[in-house]
């Protein structure tokens, strides 16, 4: 087993874990998420495995339930961002002139704006809940992603095959569905599994602001918030949301890191491929003004 | 009426000129060279004639590709009259290929598109072009993907595809630059000899003039987005008025001088 699939198993674990503990939650909790009847701050052992917050409720359950809300953020936030992200991108890929232009502005933008910032002005409007945070999180990283995908569609398109297609009389579906889609879609979902990390810690600093889940729902980031006043009698308290969050979002990394060598053809087959998309080179095809002046590209005879 | 015409091709990127006041035509059954140095805009021309030029460039002029106008002519009729008259072989076979798709795929996409050919009827058709191609290993061929193909194998693969629809005109993109030099002389007569067996035009770009003078007849040296001199390539071998000709023959020669040389010490 080589390094990167090692990186791949043990973020699997990581986020099977958590998974798992979640989908456990949703058939067996130790106590009802509201039932303040074990005294307060409790230190762990007992009946409270990790003890209990500063109203009594117990914190292995608020864990779990903090989990649902992990991995809840993780899943929409990355349908929300992944659908939106690519959509945007395919049109931006396939923009030419002011419009390619107007789109790189835009996007530009709306990665430089703040996602705590965007999630406000969310939240100033409809108020906080978890959809809200989703919605704001997802946003932002639609922005990501399409401008990833924009360039991936733009360095695809330059490459002769798609003109050999074109010449062919293949339609602009077809083409999308069976040459730029299945050559950008590795690249694609190793982002949105580096995301999907990403969109938890931005969830967990959300909540934490008070700007996500609400109470009495207990969200990882609330619970840091929650038992800060008592770090120093209770440390459990912060410790527990705080491991929880970096093992989830460790696995996410892990899993991307992993996926990203298993996507990748020419390691996939053993074999050294020259077309595979790579990120680093798409100046030399993106623009062919800009490889002509450069002399790179071999097609601009 | 000739299969392509083309007069007054101008191609702009902005305010630069690419493709300058470019004027040929290309018969049934003809053989055309298109010759000249990197950036002489050779491959511009190859790409305006069937209307593909990449965003940002701007083609002025005429082009009649079997009497379509595929500079002026909304985009549905030009691709009906793509997919069936015209086909290209690039330089590079790797990237003329998609990476994810077997061969066998993506030879049948225009079969489908273009012959409106299913299942079985398909599967032959792209077994035949495999074989006309002389890959012997029809099979095999069709499920690998371009990068466990061997270059020469690559380019034959991108060749069955362009002529699988049995185009009245093959554009060839120096289908042999990117290629060994043992592989360039097999790809040259393949070439040679599916356009005689089939009477496809070829339209022949390169910058190389004895691979030019294997395959083709008329010819037109480009240099800088211009014409400099055309006509028969054996008259332009022999008597090259224009300077730039005249350099291109000096060194084919030297190379063939140097060979001699060797040969004989």
């Amino acid at each position: 087993m080589n390094r990167r699939s090692l990186h791949l198993v043990i973020g699997l674990v990581l986020v099977l874990i958590v998974v798992g503990a979640v989908l456990v939650s949703y058939v067996w909790l130790p106590f009802p998420p509201d039932d303040t009847s074990g005294g307060r701050l409790m230190p762990p052992g007992g009946d409270h495995l990790l003890g209990t917050d500063k109203l009594g409720r117990d914190l292995f359950t608020q864990l779990l339930i903090g989990g649902r809300i992990a991995i809840g953020t993780a899943l929409g936030a990355v349908a929300v961002g992944g659908v939106l992200g690519v959509s945007a991108g395919l049109l931006a890929g396939f923009a030419t002139r002011w419009l390619d232009d107007a789109f790189a502005v835009v996007l530009d933008i709306l990665i430089a704006f703040p996602t705590l910032l965007l999630a406000m002005l969310i939240v100033a409007g409809t108020g906080a809940s978890l959809g809200t945070a989703i919605l704001a999180i997802g946003l932002a990283m639609a922005a990501i992603v399409a401008r990833l995908v924009r360039v991936l569609v733009k360095q695809v398109l330059a490459r002769d095959y798609i003109t050999a297609a074109r010449v062919a009389g293949v339609s602009w579906p077809r083409i999308v569905a069976s040459h730029i889609m299945p050559n950008i879609g590795p690249v694609v979902m190793v982002n949105l599994a580096l995301q999907a990390g990403l969109a938890v810690l931005a969830e967990a600093s959300l909540s934490y602001l008070g700007l996500g889940t609400p109470p009495p729902n207990a969200s990882w980031g609330r619970m840091l918030y929650e038992a800060q006043a008592t770090v120093l009698t209770s440390p459990v308290a912060a410790l527990a949301p705080g491991i929880a969050l970096v093992v989830l979002v460790i696995g996410m990394n892990l899993t991307a890191d992993g996926l990203r060598d298993l996507t990748d053809p020419t390691r996939r087959r053993g074999r050294a491929a020259v077309d595979v998309v790579e990120l680093a080179d798409y100046t030399e095809v993106v623009d062919p003004a800009l490889a002509r002046t450069t002399g790179s590209d071999r097609r601009e005879d | 009426m000739a299969l392509l015409s083309v007069s007054g091709l101008t191609v702009r990127s902005g305010g630069t000129t690419l493709v300058d006041d470019v004027s040929f035509t290309v018969g049934q059954g003809d053989r055309v060279g298109l010759i000249g140095e990197s950036g002489s805009g050779k491959s511009l021309t190859a790409l305006a004639v069937t209307g593909l030029l990449p965003p940002g460039l701007t083609a002025t002029g005429e082009v009649r590709l079997d009497g379509v106008d595929m500079i002026g002519a909304p985009e549905r009729q030009r691709t009906a009259v793509r997919g069936p008259v015209a086909a290209i072989v690039f330089q590079e076979p790797l990237t003329a290929l998609n990476p994810l798709m077997r061969a066998g795929r993506q030879i049948a996409e225009p079969l489908r598109r273009v012959r409106g050919l299913r299942g079985a009827a398909l599967r032959e058709a792209v077994h035949a072009a495999l074989r006309e191609v002389l890959l012997d290993d029809t099979d095999r061929i069709a499920r690998s993907y371009p990068h466990q193909l061997s270059g020469g194998q690559r380019q034959r693969v991108a060749i069955a595809m362009a002529i699988a629809c049995r185009p009245r005109l093959l554009i060839a993109d120096e289908p042999t630059t990117a290629l060994d030099v043992t592989v360039q002389a097999e790809i040259l007569d393949l070439l040679d000899r599916l356009a005689t067996a089939h009477g496809t035009a070829l339209v022949f770009i390169t910058h190389d003039l004895p691979v030019a003078a294997r395959v083709i007849h008329d010819t037109h040296v480009m240099r800088n987005g211009r014409i400099v001199e055309s006509g028969p390539i054996s008259s332009l071998i022999a008597a090259p008025e224009h300077p730039y000709t005249r350099t291109l023959v000096d060194s084919a020669r030297r190379f063939d001088a140097a060979l001699e040389r060797t040969a004989r010490d």
